[in-house]
């Protein structure tokens, strides 16, 4: 008895949170539009949350695109088909490994951050101050963070991709002699633009929309505790992650299915 | 009299605490109101309700032509953009200077040109003493420099009310001299209403025109300083002279003293 009452507190609660997350979301984004001061602060939010991840997502891209490029030689080589690695390389990382490898260090890196920054201006009263100040901090604090986040991601995803194949042709071409010609002709007769390039950027605008919306409502309610703001932060770890593979399924499955 | 906050018969519940039964309260216009009561009868929330921060379950509270309890999201804005509140941690914005921090209400709800912005500040720092600190940040200020930095802040829209949570909590007797003389002059100069939340009784009987005392959920007094000292209610003698035990008692309810030392180490 106490399995299913616990199973259906659970579902409520879930469904609850889910009803909250949308309200703040709609309200953050919903409303008139005031272009002369969301302005700034949203080029401060995409430096923060999009140019301050740009290392690790171009640091791991390339590595990211070496191994792609050292795995899939050994694997094609043995069928004489190395040729192939060109599209291979481009292939697995515009479809899938671009949009989500860099969703999960998104979620790492600049998710865990807005949840704790939020948290504690939670904690110290900043937000309450805002709305005693007649500023919504709904539109003034989460409203420009979820944009930098919708727009950096699909940017940084490409970038991910971009310098990713640049370390398959590292290791492939320049390492390994695959023929420099044939790497790139085959790639670009493979590559189509809307079935794979345009569905990658797809993939990453949903995970961007879930990993930045997790992390906002999670640092927004966050108990003003230490022990509050550090379950928050890793809850939206751990909550976007799962998130953004689960979904992977789902789009993959629609798109390439 | 007239009032400009009047919080009616309200009944306040969090989760499955009871914080309010039937407290009703007024706040004369132009005078400085003091709200004291033990720690954790919810003071500060009666700000938050005041404020439209959290709502009560029932009762009416009605500041100026506003029903705090029946505003939308931007009506309640609109009320708030007349009132002001002076928290706690001060709650300065860390990100920006203390100037900034007091420019920053005025840039958002007002569209004076920069260089008038600039002088309003200067003249509301100089009201609390701190015009040669406006390019300092939230860090490098000492306890009671934050709060008046907050204070100048939070009258840099010249609000008809003004409530402050704890104005005196942590100061030491200078920091605490210069904010108990700030309230009280702020409050003639600009022609206030100030709610004072807190226990420090010296500082506030000395500056407060109108006090309520809260507790049990209920407000046990009310009046003037003067009344009050008269007031035959035990607790509010307790309250006032600070006796350790009374109507609030010294122990937190526990079973037997005896039966629970002879019950060994187990706590009970």
């Amino acid at each position: 008895m106490n399995f299913f009452i616990n199973i259906g507190r659970n579902t409520l609660n879930t469904l609850r949170g889910v009803g909250a997350a949308s309200i703040m979301l709609f309200q953050a984004l919903v409303g008139k539009p005031q272009p002369r001061k969301m302005f700034p602060l949203l080029i401060r939010q995409l430096y923060v949350v999009g140019v301050q991840s740009m290392l690790i997502i171009l640091i791991s891209g390339l590595f990211i695109g070496m191994v792609l490029g050292l795995q899939g030689y050994t694997i094609l080589v043995d069928f004489g088909a190395e040729q192939a690695l060109g599209p291979m390389v481009a292939l697995s990382l515009l479809r899938e490994l671009g949009p989500v490898v860099t969703a999960l260090l998104f979620a790492g890196r600049a998710g865990s951050a807005l949840t704790a920054e939020i948290g504690l201006m939670r904690a110290t009263e900043q937000l309450s101050s805002l709305e005693m100040m007649a500023v919504d901090p709904l539109r003034r604090v989460v409203a420009p963070r979820f944009w930098a986040g919708f727009i950096s991601m699909p940017l940084l995803a490409l970038m991910f991709s971009a310098i990713g194949i640049y370390g398959g042709f590292l290791v492939g071409v320049q390492w390994l002699g695959v023929d420099d010609g044939a790497f790139w002709s085959v790639m670009q007769a493979s590559v189509e633009w809307q079935n794979d390039i345009m569905n990658g950027v797809i993939k990453s605008l949903v995970f961007a929309i879930v990993v930045t919306w997790i992390a906002l409502y999670k640092g927004y309610t966050a108990a003003p505790t230490s022990p509050g703001i550090s379950a928050a932060t890793t809850q939206t770890v751990v909550y976007s992650s799962l998130a953004v593979l689960g979904l992977d399924f789902i789009l993959t499955a629609v798109m390439f299915g | 009299m007239d009032n400009l906050v009047e919080v009616k018969d309200i009944y306040f519940k969090r989760g499955d605490t009871l914080i309010y039964e039937d407290v009703s309260v007024q706040v004369p216009r132009g005078k400085v109101t003091a709200i004291m009561g033990p720690s954790g009868c919810g003071k500060t929330t009666l700000l938050r309700l005041i404020g439209g921060q959290l709502k009560p379950q029932k009762g009416s509270i009605r500041f100026a032509d506003y029903e705090i309890t029946k505003l939308g999201r931007s009506q309640l804005f609109e009320a708030r953009k007349r009132m002001s509140m002076l928290f706690q941690s001060g709650a300065l914005f860390s990100d920006l200077t203390v100037f900034e921090n007091v420019a920053f209400p005025l840039r958002e709800h007002t569209d004076l040109p920069a260089d008038i912005i600039a002088t309003v500040v200067k003249m509301k720092l100089e009201a609390v003493g701190l015009r040669g600190a406006g390019t300092l940040f939230p860090q490098e200020l000492s306890g009671g420099m934050a709060r008046r930095a907050a204070l100048a802040r939070s009258i840099a829209l010249d609000p008809e009310l003004i409530m402050y949570d704890e104005p005196f909590a942590g100061q030491d007797p200078i920091s605490m001299g210069m904010l108990v003389k700030l309230i009280r002059s702020l409050n003639s100069t600009l022609g206030l209403t100030s709610i004072v939340v807190s226990h420090d009784i010296h500082e506030v009987m000395s500056i407060a025109d109108h006090v309520v005392i809260l507790a049990n959920k209920t407000v046990v007094g009310q009046g003037s300083p003067e009344e009050l000292k008269q007031n035959g209610n035990a607790l509010v003698q307790q309250f006032l002279q600070g006796e350790p035990d009374g109507p609030v008692p010294f122990h937190y309810p526990a079973s037997e003293y005896k039966s629970d030392l002879l019950a060994g180490g187990r706590a009970k």
